[in-house]
């Protein structure tokens, strides 16, 4: 029978939590990496086992932890793994350097503080782990301030890809709440040189040669924030989803605005349709149905809770526009929680699993594509990421 | 022989339990200590001060002899007392959020040694 691996980021450590193919009955494992905050988890495709940590502390920095099997052990890449004959840790795997070189970098420009400034370039920490669909040594890295990263060999080094951040519209990117971050990497199955990423504040960019060149997908969004609302960047992207059969449309959750694109991002339409508000983080695509998509609506940009306490995900069936609460099993009540970027996932199970943690530390799960709803867990940190694995 | 002690999450990392110790040659420095530590356990690298500009992490701290040489020189040499091992050099993390179990037991440990007063 098959069964499910959810992998779950939180403020203070990592947990996964592991339940057969009807989801009912849950092993909780963790904290994995305790104290410290992690960002994000995920699993290589190819290698299910060979799952990607982002640990990471406003104390001590970055580093990136590896696990080959499925999450009992783990290691810093080329730190842990393989013992110096003193057997102490050796290698790194925290170096996240901007390429500056002349020979294949780009120059580090300043961009815009929250004040309106412009403030230099520093590396934070890694929002967001991609692993590749085709290699299980190759994984791609989200990182604040924005760019992206790129692994050859299992995460134990790093190269960025330059020419997002040398796109030249640097100077205009800026800071949302959280930070400048490049949050959302999206890979597409059919078309290997084909990445889709976002960036608070910059908007969305696609690469169509393997990560050399990027231009902006900004076409239709629009963003009171920005002088220019229809500018070509500046957009506060809050993440994109994609159902992998149909990798030309996207889905996205904007700061305000649920948007859709048909076109692979050239030009993107608006489909928030009935929700009771349309400002959010999270947001996925049913695994089968490529025009069913959920989303977690949230009352505000100032207030990020849902609308008058009630814990609601809501779910089209129609590619947007046409929207249905999604509440049994959910608090209806007194609920003040928050659903972050890259807390919502989904199975691939014949009934979609869908899955999301909030800040509040519950993890839900739906065994039936949203119609019904129950915790996991209710009482882990404040849930920053969830990653799902359909296992044999 | 350096005396080192580390906050609690850069320990686990490095898989160590209780303070380091590192060879420095003479004059004992900062640098010279946190360039043996890293050589020791290259895992360290990059979470203390950066890979490349060598600062020191803002939320990090370095005391020693109940002195705080955070923003001394990285060349300047240590207390004669860490260069001697008498004192270790304390690695700390700034307070805001919490430094860790260790270091208000570690505390308590230092209370405990210490006369009691008459009343």
């Amino acid at each position: 029978m098959s069964k499910v691996r959810v992998l779950v980021g939180t403020k203070k450590g990592a947990f996964i939590l592991t339940a057969d193919g009807k989801r009912e009955h849950w092993d909780v494992s963790g904290p994995f990496f305790a104290g410290w905050e992690i960002y994000h988890m995920k699993g290589s495709p190819v290698n299910p086992d060979r799952i990607y940590v982002s640990q990471t502390s406003s104390w001590s920095g970055q580093v990136i932890q590896r696990s080959d099997d499925g999450g009992k052990t783990w290691a810093a890449p080329g730190g842990g793994v393989q013992k110096s004959p003193q057997g102490w840790p050796m290698g790194e795997s925290n170096r996240f350097v901007y390429d500056t070189s002349a020979e294949t970098g780009k120059p580090l420009t300043t961009h815009q503080f929250y004040d309106g400034t412009q403030h230099p370039w520093e590396f934070k920490r890694v929002w967001h782990l991609e692993p590749s669909l085709t290699n299980a040594e190759e994984v791609y890295a989200g990182v604040e301030d924005a760019a992206i990263f790129h692994s050859k060999d299992g995460a134990h080094s790093w190269q960025e890809l330059p020419g997002l951040r040398g796109h030249g519209t640097g100077p205009k990117w800026q800071p949302g709440a959280g930070g400048m971050c490049l949050h959302t990497i999206v890979l597409d199955p059919k078309d290997p040189n084909r990445i889709y990423i976002a960036i608070s504040a910059a908007g969305a960019f696609r690469t169509d040669d393997g990560g050399k060149t990027w231009k902006p997908i900004n076409k239709g969004l629009r963003s009171q924030f920005i002088p220019d609302q229809d500018a070509e960047v500046g957009h506060c992207v809050h993440h994109i989803a994609m159902n992998p059969r149909r990798p030309g449309v996207l889905f996205m959750q904007k700061h305000w605005d649920v948007m859709r694109s048909d076109d692979a991002g050239d030009s993107w339409r608006e489909v928030s349709g009935n929700l009771p508000t349309d400002f959010g983080f999270a947001i996925d695509v049913h695994a089968h149905e490529p025009e069913t998509i959920f989303v977690a609506p949230i009352k505000s940009d100032s207030e990020h809770y849902p609308l008058d306490g009630k814990l609601q995900v809501w779910r089209s069936k129609t590619g947007g526009n046409e929207w249905e609460a999604m509440t049994e099993g959910l608090p209806q009540q007194n609920c003040y929680v928050n659903v972050l970027r890259d807390a919502m996932s989904v199975d691939s199970l014949d009934t979609c699993g869908v899955y999301f943690g909030t800040t509040g530390g519950q993890v839900y799960v739906s065994p039936d594509a949203g119609d019904h709803w129950k915790p996991i867990v209710r009482d882990l940190p404040a849930v920053l990421s969830v990653e799902v694995q359909t296992l044999p | 022989m350096i005396r080192v002690e580390l906050p609690h999450h850069l320990r686990v990392l490095a898989q160590l339990s209780g303070e380091v110790t590192v060879e420095v040659a003479e004059p004992v420095t900062l640098r010279r200590v946190l360039d043996a530590l890293e050589a020791r356990y290259p895992v360290l690298r990059g979470t203390i001060r950066d890979h490349d500009s060598k600062k020191r992490r803002p939320f990090l701290r370095f005391f020693a002899c109940q002195e705080d040489l955070s923003h001394d020189s990285p060349d300047d040499p240590l207390p004669e007392a860490v260069a001697t091992g008498k004192e270790p050099l304390l690695v700390i993390g700034a307070i805001a959020g919490g430094a860790g179990r260790d270091w208000p037991s570690r505390r308590t440990r230092l209370r405990r040694q210490e006369p009691v007063a008459g009343n």
